[in-house]
């Protein structure tokens, strides 16, 4: 279930030093218009772990997940101060084509959106596209690769040309998956990818993200803390805007250290 | 239960009310469509088809001359007026957030209500007076520049269709801004926006006013672009002027297929929509 290595030209993941976090972020404040979302957050993820976002609604979470491959920009008024570091590079520098950052940060959002245009394959290779044109061969290789590393291959393999629209939310979901990792990025965030998704659905999008930590760095966005313990190796609690506490999952479940933290987790809010 | 009995009562009235509008509203459309068949469906035989317009004195001939020429006409007009139109309301709906979205939806919209004679006056003045004589190409312009503000506006509310949420997928994908539109964004809303060309093709294949003043219409059969070119809307109002039975049957025969084309139009309009929608 590997990806196996990158027949892809893109930007190379460059070899980093287990002291460089995959990603991380250094001050950041996510801010629309005058109103910051999140304010003033410091964190790092490690390469190979799932790290979970937990926090009431209207937290800033989500605004945070977007801040990392620079989509909040794309909401008028909406603008970031302080850095995010992509293996060590600040990805907010002038000189750094936002562009590129998101072929390499990739993002599943928590409604399936599959293009409805498009076939199955098509889909799944729709990001691919835009870096280069693939001779067909190695194309259905990707194409085959991406679909086994979503579990949904299977499934799918005797209808590929057919519209995505007739498959399951929760196939669709992962058919989402399979297009975000098709391209290879180093980084990939779920924004609540189970949200939608009835609880079937949702335990194959787990079981996925364990998979997928293997060969990426993970940062998913949840609203259900049961998931966050079972598929993140770190947790990190935002609570109005501010990141309150990050620490490895069991710990942060067993031992929190600030008191809105052992709130929030226990149940008394949110 | 007095009280009941009024609510039903009040209810049904209402109802009927608005039966009786439905009805008030396909009369006269049935009414045209009848009177047209009844008085027009006896001179359309093959010669109406494929002969063009005969002397005075002569009997029979035909409509080739004003049928083709209105294809001809109306191809023109898409070639001008669908891509400037389209690519209007993708820009509306995609980056017209601003003043200028504004600004050209305001222009759009007044465009749409300017009545058809005065473009086909603006036609005259800026593409026959220059050039010399009336052509099938300042027809072209003339009905292009009717279809342009009603695409642009349809195609708008097609785009606008879209989820916002595709728009995000193709961007996190890697999409350029340009892409994302185009490949994403408008070939999803390819089938409404086919929909509304057709309606408004339909629409200006009726036109006669702007014709008058550009494409001035042809006793003969001709296919040049740069000259005057007959077309069904023209012809028949020629023909329903004159003093001659057999014109005016004629001009009946030609208003009949000038409704068989709209109508066409409007059914492939359909029979594409459902096509979609079936794939989907």
């Amino acid at each position: 279930m590997t990806i196996p290595p990158a027949q892809t030209p893109a930007p190379p993941a460059q070899a980093v030093p287990a002291t460089v976090p995959r990603i991380a972020t250094d001050g950041l404040t996510a801010w629309y218009g005058s109103a910051s979302g999140v304010r003033d957050v410091t964190f790092a993820c490690r390469e190979n772990t799932v790290t979970a976002l937990i926090g009431p609604s209207g937290c800033g979470k989500s605004t945070l997940l977007r801040s990392l491959n620079r989509m909040h920009e794309l909401v008028a008024g909406a603008r970031v101060t302080g850095r995010v570091l992509l293996d060590g590079y600040d990805i907010y520098d002038p000189a750094v084509n936002p562009v590129e950052v998101r072929r390499r940060i990739g993002m599943v959002f928590q409604r399936p959106t599959p293009f409805p245009t498009m076939s199955i394959a098509e889909n799944v290779a729709a990001g691919l596209a835009v870096g280069r044109r693939l001779p067909r061969s190695d194309r259905d290789g990707v194409i085959e690769r991406a679909l086994r590393g979503a579990a949904l291959w299977d499934e799918v393999k005797d209808r590929l040309h057919d519209s995505p629209l007739n498959l399951s939310g929760g196939q669709q979901q992962r058919l989402c998956v399979a297009r975000t990792i098709a391209p290879e990025p180093e980084v990939i965030l779920l924004d609540e990818p189970t949200a939608s998704l009835d609880p079937a659905g949702a335990a194959h999008i787990e079981e996925l993200v364990q998979e997928l930590k293997r060969d990426f760095t993970v940062v998913i966005v949840t609203h259900n803390l049961q998931q966050a313990g079972r598929v993140s190796d770190v947790t990190a609690f935002f609570y109005l805007g501010e990141l309150i506490e990050v620490a490895p999952t069991t710990q942060m479940f067993t031992a929190p250290k600030k008191p809105q933290t052992e709130a929030y987790i226990t149940g008394r809010f949110g | 239960m007095h009280g009941n009995l009024f609510r039903r009562a009040f209810g049904s009235a209402m109802t009927g009310l608005t039966y009786a509008a439905a009805v008030l509203a396909i009369l006269p459309l049935a009414a045209v469509l009848a009177m047209l068949i009844v008085k027009g469906a006896g001179s359309i035989n093959w010669d109406f088809f494929v002969k063009s317009a005969v002397p005075l004195g002569e009997s029979g001939g035909g409509f080739a001359h004003a049928i083709v020429g209105t294809l001809i006409v109306v191809s023109l007009a898409c070639a001008v007026g669908l891509p400037i139109g389209i690519g209007t309301g993708v820009f509306l709906a995609e980056f017209g957030s601003g003043r200028t979205g504004f600004v050209v939806r305001f222009v759009a919209d007044v465009l749409n209500g300017v009545p058809s004679i005065v473009i086909g006056i603006f036609a005259w003045t800026w593409l026959v007076k220059p050039m010399g004589h009336f052509s099938a190409l300042a027809g072209g312009c003339a009905l292009g520049m009717i279809l342009v503000p009603i695409t642009a506006r349809t195609t708008e509310e097609m785009v606008r269709l879209v989820p916002n949420s595709l728009r995000e997928a193709a961007l996190a994908l890697g999409y350029p801004r340009w892409r994302a539109a185009l490949q994403v964004v408008v070939r999803t809303a390819a089938g409404g926006i086919l929909t509304g060309c057709l309606v408004a093709v339909a629409r200006v294949a009726g036109e006669t006013a702007p014709l008058l003043f550009t494409a001035l219409g042809n006793e003969f059969f001709s296919t040049r672009l740069t000259g005057p070119m007959a077309a069904l809307p023209l012809q028949v109002y020629v023909y329903a002027l004159g003093p001659y039975e057999e014109w005016h049957r004629q001009a009946w025969a030609g208003a009949l297929v000038l409704i068989m084309l709209v109508l066409a139009i409007s059914l492939i309009a359909r029979a594409v929509v459902r096509a979609k929608r079936q794939r989907a």
